[in-house]
């Protein structure tokens, strides 16, 4: 499969399963699919071939176009092996201070479902720990995030299970890796010397510009929460000499111009951004696939309507120019020399992850677990609070195996539609919560989520090439 | 070539021999926790591909 598309004035081929990717001029990029229906149907008369075709047929031979899917039985020969779980979300403060309006978590509370506790106790998150160690086989690095709510909100518990973590590493043969998800209201400089020595990534959460951010990131009492947090942030990103952290924000269909808001943070001093679609809201599409049969499905209320900021399919084309425009805001600033890391259109085109890694999908419900602050455990952060998703606890292990089962199975080929989709390698197969959310099949895609991740990829391979044609 | 640039040469078929190790990061730990993007990522074992 090749994808021939343009982008900023580049015509670009890109070998799907090989990972290669070639600048072409008019003439090849019309040839290109022709030579492959002719290849695939045994046409071709290679003694005839002159000029583009040759050159063309040159790369098909050195595996470098037109390569084969080949990667099915390889794919489903790594998903059965032995998993081990190798990273974990601790919740630790199922509570928050701020109200955000487009939080999955409900602003801490996920969905009342949740009846433990609202901070993760000293215990229960050793007991984590030791379930990750425990469960790791001989995988050396484990990953802990500390997520919420607010985690922040139970600050001294964090640094003290930091501490815990350490000292089982030397005997485990582990190197713990501890990551925070912060809205910066707690933030304090006096956190900042245990965060830079500790936490290997930082994720800050703040939407660009003021009025964007104070929108949909009020306090409890409706103010803003920008001033708060923003000379914080600047301190922290400059104290980690600006890497190893994220500003992150959150997009929905009130500033669909959010390169603007890249902007403010870019001229703000941050090197490091992200700016993410809203997740989509529940659908109402029945959820009846074999899944949901399989879980004890708790009958809940309807879902919930989608608010007026949610992003809708007819956003999409007003979405994908917007990445246009910020592909070339990340060009221009290049050009002066003040680069800058969009999140999104980060690829790795010599040192990426092996075809293993980016066909078997994210992990969630196998390697990757959530864990509440009463030590459940769920697939991932975002099917904390759905009761038909409670795998069991950091005590017990997981008893829902049946579940364990299929979200490991996941992978690029149980998902129809990414079977035959460009970006698979790059995506993986999309979100399992967002999909489940929408479709009731953790095999399914949100559409919407596929054609913004497809945008990104485009213009992500268009910037590498971009100074090379 | 005249007509086309090779801007890289595609690596994916190579790591099929050594790959799966597990080592690397979980894509959703990275930055979002609402998408899974693996384009990203590094390798942990940045030796399995021969840099060309
Ligand atoms: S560390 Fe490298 S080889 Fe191992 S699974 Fe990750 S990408 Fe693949
Ligand atoms: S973009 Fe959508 S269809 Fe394509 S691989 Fe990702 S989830 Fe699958
Ligand atoms: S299901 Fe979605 S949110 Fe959960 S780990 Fe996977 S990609 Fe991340």
């Amino acid at each position: 499969m090749v994808h021939l598309y343009e982008n900023n004035g580049l015509k670009i081929a890109l070998d799907v399963n090989s990972g290669a990717i070639h600048l072409v001029d008019e003439m090849a990029y019309k040839l290109i699919p022709k030579i492959e229906e002719l290849i695939k149907n045994d046409e071709l008369d290679e003694n005839q071939i002159t000029g583009p075709t040759a050159e063309i047929l040159e790369l098909y031979h050195q595996k470098m176009l037109f390569t084969p899917d080949t990667y099915e039985d390889y794919i489903n020969e790594v998903k059965d092996r032995e998993t081990v779980v190798k990273a974990l979300c601790l919740h630790v403060a199922h509570d928050c201070n701020l109200a955000c309006r487009y939080c999955f978590a409900e602003k801490g509370e996920y969905g009342g479902n949740d009846n433990g506790p609202k901070l993760m106790s000293l215990d229960v998150g050793k007991r984590a720990l030791d379930f990750l160690v425990t469960n790791s086989g001989n995988r050396h690095n484990l990953e802990v995030d500390f997520f919420g709510g607010e985690p922040l909100l139970n600050w001294e518990m964090i640094k003290e299970l930091v501490t815990y973590g350490r000292s089982l590493e030397k005997e485990h043969y582990k190197n713990f890796r501890f990551t925070l998800t912060t809205n910066g209201i707690l933030l304090n400089e006096e956190m900042f010397s245990f965060i830079n020595q500790e936490i290997s990534n930082v994720v800050l959460s703040i939407d660009g510009r003021k009025e964007v951010n104070d929108r949909m990131r009020p306090l409890h009492d409706g103010r803003g929460s920008y001033d708060l947090i923003i000379e914080k942030f600047i301190k922290l990103a400059e104290s980690r000499n600006q890497a190893d952290y994220y500003v992150r924000g959150t997009f929905t269909r009130e500033n669909l111009d959010f390169t603007e808001d890249v902007k403010h943070l870019a001229n703000l001093g941050f090197k490091q951004i992200s700016i993410e679609p809203m997740i989509s809201c529940e659908s109402n599409l029945p959820k009846s696939n074999s899944l949901t049969e399989l879980v004890n499905e708790v009958p809940g209320e309807g879902p919930a309507a989608n608010p007026d900021f949610a992003l809708c399919p007819e956003d999409v084309p007003a979405i994908c120019a917007e990445y246009d425009r910020l592909a070339k805001y990340l060009l221009t600033r290049k050009e002066k020399g003040q680069p800058i890391n969009f999140f999104h259109f980060m690829i790795d085109l010599t040192g990426g992850p092996c075809a293993a890694k980016r066909l078997s999908g994210c992990g969630a419900g196998s390697e990757y677990l959530a864990v509440t602050p009463g030590g459940d455990l769920y697939p991932c952060h975002q099917f904390v609070g759905q009761p038909e998703f409670l795998m069991g606890n950091i005590s017990d292990g997981i008893t829902k195996t049946a579940l364990y089962d299929n979200f490991k199975a996941t992978n690029v080929y149980t998902k129809p539609k990414c079977r035959d989709c460009f970006a698979k390698f790059y995506c993986s197969g999309g979100c399992a919560a967002n999909a489940y959310k929408l479709t009731g099949d953790l095999n399914d895609c949100d559409d919407l989520a596929c054609d913004l991740q497809r945008k990104r990829v485009e213009c992500a391979i268009m910037l590498k090439c971009d100074g090379s044609s | 070539m005249k007509h086309i640039k090779t801007i890289t040469p595609g690596t994916l078929t190579e790591t099929v021999k050594k790959g799966g190790c597990g080592e690397c990061q979980t894509s959703c730990q990275s930055a979002c926790k609402t998408s899974c993007t693996v384009g990203n990522q590094s390798c942990e074992q940045s030796l399995i591909v021969e840099k060309k």
